[in-house]
């Protein structure tokens, strides 16, 4: 960057000029920081903006302006050639605390030194841009799902790569008979036309389909992978989409379904082919088959085997029924259920097999005998029925998500590939801080299916994409489905969730946007979500490092390896840019252009600290951007104050809080400390999954350093904090600030 | 970030709820330009008006905060409200849109500082809040709005509250004199993601939602939960704002039924039992009943259903209620019909009953140019049509499956737009 120019706008609008002393605030930056502000009562208008582009065309690379929240108005506050830092002085000012207070307007005051002193630190950010990068796009699975994939991703422009472990493509529906109704009036079984889609990506020279074929090792990261495959080719790609699809749940395990027990109790699978193969006959003497049960939740919602709803295998069953009154009109179907789960306009497909006779018993099966009766708890009647007389019994077994590769022997993790990260739920050992050597990571045992890992990921944190509960990927499951815990790597079709088939053409084209995105922000050296666009990205200097590891392990997205050294090596692409490895490094060494240990400090220390005999104390909240900034914003703008003894720091995620920021809070005289995150644990609300969940676990280790320091360990405090806290907030900070001054001020004030 | 595949002309996405925001920031984020309209003063659409998300019961405001941010660093997305599709010509690849635009009676150059909501008298029906309670004449949506200005109800035009509000304005943001416009815009691709509407509860007649005003509708429900709504997240029965003991929600309201709507609604259920939560969490002595015809719960969601299920104070009543009629006495409503399961007859008194009403493709309501071909017997635009649809407009869906739908068509947009 050419030699830093700085200059500084404040606003006095929106009641600012009325509320606090702008001269004070202007003396704050020509004294203590030698700028010379200029004011403007509408900074946000035209002549306003127009003010600071005129010193922006004049040289002017950073821009400091001391408004309104910088959740508002960034759009007008944007310049092409300089960098923004914003100074609130409205929604955490003058609309949370008195007009014309004297505490107000140090508050204001500190709100200037904060900004104007980090600024000289913050550079603008120069992306990570080195070699060559790939424009295409493994897909990993060739059945219904990846087949769409490909043939999405070709159609923009994509090379594919596409890869199936078995010797044709198509997966189930290759074996399947009709497909679930998928357009209007969605009432009847549809035709199955995977021959249609089969011969759309058989034709495509854009696409190169290797059946046969496994993926044995993938190293690098998004926009240069390296996909090892099992011919011992080395493909070179930038974003990989996982289409592995499901695997029927193991029936050997339905014994009590009576499975085994008679060849004709067969799986929903198993009938399809059957139906697929023409009029179904007997297994066991060849008959015709007249008369067919088919019992839901065969293994799905229930504890003892799947605990979720597997959502197609009732739609599934109606539609086999239908095909089977539709051979045979006389044929008799018996659909046992406990829910009918028929969602959306499937509910079409349930109206016709109704219409069409079928017979719909509410109740559990208790036992199928070896003669296919089948004893079912009724529940509309009340007592045990004996269904007698079937020709087959037909199990709707649930769909287990291919998260690992049946086909291959699970690896074993190595010392140097820790797993560490797999499990969401359980925080992540952090060994003591302040530089003292790390505790050994404990290896602990993931609940992955089993089989081997389907990319085995070259990667410290190991080889397998993270799995939530029941095996499916893990991710923002509600509003950001697609976001996988490793970066370019998306997962799509029933290895996502249990999904059918149209559903999964829809996700395998939600999938290609995302893999689309991954492999273009890669070589612009952008970040992807949730920081899309931010260019800066983690720089370690080596020579402070101790190799403690923290940074490789607590990363929530995997995206530090260890070179042979032992050193970490930061594989900028995967980077999300949460911070976590900034937070988890004890001798701060990592940083960003824009974002570092010395930035937030540097911050911190910048307030102005009254002494004990003033009366008023000062309490630091380091809240974190996403969901506490916001919330304080709402309280705000509903005009509930809170305190004018606390400071807010603002941190991209409570992960990127290093422990050195505290200790360093309290040693220049800060009363307390308090951090507000998100929601941790199984359902957590972190946009960087564990961030939260980190900077508590490195908290509760802080007792030591408080003890060491003579301060009450009541000092530092982790809050919970949804965006939708507006209303709560200022009590959760003003309670705060209570105990604090219950427990006294901080004896290091004016050391 | 510049290459080959952003030669595409613009993608027009009309809504600006979850599935529009969405489908938006994804094609803008692989460097296509996009227009973002929504019809009323904010984005975020039907889910800036819930409380919760199941299963997880996290705030929706969180994941529109995320995408908001999206929006404001990106370059690429033009964001109108108050605007609407007045008509289409054209097909894949080269649209002429026509936009209409409603008065908001403030400019963009508002700053959101409120002094026109104080200098405002009257008040008018919360929007935000389903009509439950009032707002000044000229207010902020509410306090996630997004963009963040304040608008003007019409009624004060020409009155002399409307003059105080225009004088009111320091910075001159407030003009009266705003009326309806339109504008055209070329585009290679038309992304419908118009949403849904809550199905009239007062269709139902048999559930006397008119009349007895303790028998509310979910939507009202997620409202009164929520800190931000009209009693500041306190659950209570509308006839006397007391906390409720008792409360029946009655699932498939109108959807599963061919006299109203014949598909099911699939969000229902777990909305349900997310209500059920919300009256267990704020009141520790309360009896919560669901009246079902089959709870569905799909995927992972079965765990919310189990959730509740171990809730002793959570009864599941496989029925569907026959009607429900006026208390005795001090408010409440009594839910009549037969247990499906025990055949018995039940009239049971709540003091609150909720009525888990379905959803209704938006384009019912007809400001939507007709694009026949492409909509289903329901009016849902159907996702495999010529038409690109996202969410709610392609089908009943949740949170979830609409984003996964709004993302496909982001691609399918693409796909279309691009030269």
């Amino acid at each position: 960057m050419s030699e830093r120019k700085t200059g500084v706008y404040l606003c006095s609008g929106c009641g600012i000029g009325e509320a606090v002393n702008m001269a004070a605030l202007e003396a704050v930056a020509k004294s203590e920081f030698k700028l010379e502000p200029k004011c403007h009562a509408l900074l946000c208008g035209d002549e306003g903006v127009g003010l600071i582009r005129a010193d922006v065309e004049g040289g002017v690379n950073q821009v400091v302006v001391g408004a309104c929240s910088s959740r508002v108005m960034a759009d007008r506050f944007a310049f092409n050639t300089a960098m923004t830092i914003r100074a609130d002085l409205r929604e955490k000012v003058i609309w949370s605390h008195p007009a014309g207070d004297e505490d107000t307007q140090m508050l204001a005051e500190d709100h200037i030194r904060m900004a104007l002193s980090h600024a000289p630190k913050v550079k603008q950010a120069e992306p990570w841009v080195e070699g060559n990068y790939s424009q295409r796009i493994c897909v990993l699975g060739a059945g219904v799902t990846g087949l769409s994939a490909a043939k999405e991703a070709a159609a923009l422009g994509h090379d594919v790569l596409l890869v199936e472990r078995s010797s044709e493509l198509g997966g189930h529906a290759r074996l399947g008979s009709k497909r679930l109704p998928h357009k209007p009036p969605y009432d009847a079984p549809a035709e199955n036309d995977l021959a249609d889609l089969i011969k759309a990506v058989e034709g495509n020279s854009k696409i190169t389909v290797k059946t046969n074929t496994t993926v044995t090792k993938t190293a690098g990261m998004p926009g240069k992978f390296a996909v090892t495959l099992s011919c011992g080719a080395v493909e070179d790609v930038g974003a990989i989409i996982i289409a592995t699809g499901y695997r029927p749940y193991d029936p050997s395990k339905l014994g009590h379904l009576g499975y085994g027990a008679s060849p004709d109790v067969v799986t929903n699978t198993q009938f399809e082919e059957m139906l697929k193969a023409g009029k179904p006959s007997r297994k066991s003497n060849g008959a015709a088959v007249k008369s067919v049960a088919f019992i839901q939740c065969a293994g799905s919602r229930d504890p003892n085997h799947l605990n979720y709803c597997s959502s197609v295998c009732c739609a599934t069953s109606l539609k086999q029924a239908l095909e089977v009154i539709h051979a045979d009109p006389t044929a008799n179907c018996y659909v046992v259920y406990s829910e009918m789960r028929t969602p959306g306009v499937a509910e079409e497909l349930y109206r016709t097999a109704q219409k069409a006779g079928v017979i719909f018993i509410k109740g559990a099966v208790k036992a199928v005998d070896g003669d296919l009766t089948v004893h079912v708890a009724d529940e509309l009647i009340g007592e045990n029925v004996p269904l007698k007389g079937l020709d087959m019994v037909v199990l709707a077994t649930g769909m287990v998500p291919n998260s690992t590769n049946p086909d291959a022997a699970a690896q074993e993790y190595g010392q140097e590939q820790l797993n560490a990260d797999i499990d969401p739920e359980a925080p992540i050992k952090v060994a003591g801080y302040c530089g003292e050597a790390p505790a050994t990571v404990e290896k602990r045992v993931q609940a992955q299916p089993p089989g081997g890992s389907l990319l085995n990921l070259q990667y410290r944190q190991g080889p397998h994409l993270p799995v939530l509960h029941d095996g499916f990927a893990d991710s923002h499951y509600i509003c950001f489905p697609y976001e996988t815990r490793r970066t370019g790597i998306y997962t799509c079709g029933p290895v996502r969730r249990p999904m059918d088939w149209a559903e999964a053409v829809e996700d395998s084209q939600g999938a290609v946007m995302k893999a689309i995105q991954a492999v273009r922000s890669a070589s612009a050296g952008a970040a992807l979500h949730p920081r899309v666009g931010d260019l800066s990205f983690p720089k370690v200097n080596l020579n402070q490092c101790t190799k403690c590891r923290r940074c490789t392990v607590e990363c929530p997205f995997g995206a530090i390896d260890e070179d042979e050294k032992e050193y970490p090596q930061f594989n900028a692409t995967r980077c999300r840019r949460c911070g976590t490895c900034m937070g988890a490094c004890p001798v701060r060494t990592i940083s960003f252009d824009n974002y570092s240990v010395e930035m937030l400090t540097t911050q911190i220390k910048a307030v102005k600290i009254p002494d004990e005999f003033s009366g008023k104390p000062r309490i630091l909240i380091i809240a974190c951007e996403n969901d506490a900034i916001p919330a304080l914003d709402m309280a705000a703008i509903k005009r509930h104050g809170w305190s004018a003894h606390v400071r807010i720091l603002s941190v991209r995620c409570l992960g990127s809080v290093s422990l050195l920021c505290i200790s360093d809070a309290l040693s220049v005289g800060y009363d307390g400390v308090m951090l507000m995150g998100c929601k941790p644990g199984d359902d957590y609300q972190c946009h960087f999954v564990k961030g939260s969940a980190m900077a508590a676990e490195r908290l509760s280790k802080i007792g030591e350093t408080l003890k060491s320091m003579m301060l009450e360990p009541e000092r530092v405090a982790q809050v919970e904090v949804s965006i939708a806290d507006g209303e709560r907030i200022a009590g959760v900070i003003n309670t705060f600030v209570d105990q604090i001054t219950a427990i006294g001020f901080n004896p290091f004030k004016g050391f | 970030m510049t290459d080959k595949t952003s030669r595409s002309r613009t993608i027009l996405v009309v809504g600006g709820g979850i599935s529009g925001i969405t489908a938006a920031v994804e094609a803008a984020e692989a460097g296509h330009d996009v227009v973002l309209i929504e019809k009323t003063p904010t984005l975020g659409g039907r889910v800036a008006r819930m409380n919760r998300y199941f299963p997880k019961l996290c705030h929706p405001t969180c994941g529109l905060e995320i995408n908001y941010q999206r929006i404001k660093k990106s370059s690429r997305i033009k964001v109108f409200t108050m605007s609407s599709v007045a008509a289409v010509k054209g097909g894949p690849g080269g649209y002429t849109v026509t936009v209409k635009t409603q008065p908001r009676y403030v400019k963009p150059s508002c700053t959101a500082c409120g002094d026109c909501a104080a200098a405002a008298t009257s008040e008018v029906a919360n929007h935000h809040n389903y009509g439950m309670d009032k707002v000044k004449s000229a207010h902020l949506p509410h306090t996630m709005a997004f963009p963040m200005r304040y608008v003007i109800d019409g009624s004060v035009v020409g009155t002399p509250e409307g003059a105080a509000i225009q004088a009111a304005c320091k910075i001159g943001a407030v003009d009266l004199d705003e009326k309806e416009s339109s504008f055209e815009l070329e585009v290679g691709a038309v992304v419908w993601a118009t949403g849904w509407r809550p199905y009239p509860a007062s269709n139902l007649t048999m559930y006397r939602y008119d009349d007895l005003p303790d028998v509310i509708t979910n939507v009202e429900m997620e409202r009164l939960a929520s800190p931000d709504g009209p009693t500041g997240g306190k659950i209570v029965r509308p006839s006397d704002h007391a906390a409720p003991k008792t409360v029946a929600l009655i699932q498939c309201a109108g959807s599963r039924d061919l006299n109203h709507l014949p598909y099911c609604s699939r969000v229902c259920c777990l909305a349900s039992l997310k209500h059920a939560a919300y009256v267990r969490e704020q009141m520790a002595d309360a009896q919560v009943d669901i009246y079902y015809i089959d709870l569905r719960a799909h995927d992972k969601l079965e765990s919310f259903v189990q959730r509740l299920k171990r809730d002793p104070q959570v009864g599941f009543v496989k029925s569907k209620p026959a009607r429900i009629e006026p208390s005795g006495a001090g408010g409440g409503a009594v839910v009549c019909g037969e247990n499906t399961l025990t055949r018995e007859v039940y009239a049971k008194n709540y003091d609150l009953v909720v009525l888990a009403t379905g959803m209704q493709p938006s384009v019912i309501e007809g400001d939507m140019p007709a694009m026949d071909k492409d909509l289903d017997a329901y009016g849902f635009i159907f996702p495999e049509g010529e038409a690109i649809s996202a969410g709610v407009a392609s089908g009943p869906l949740d949170v979830s499956m609409s984003v996964q739908s709004a993302t496909a068509a982001a691609l399918k947009a693409i796909r279309v737009a691009s030269v």
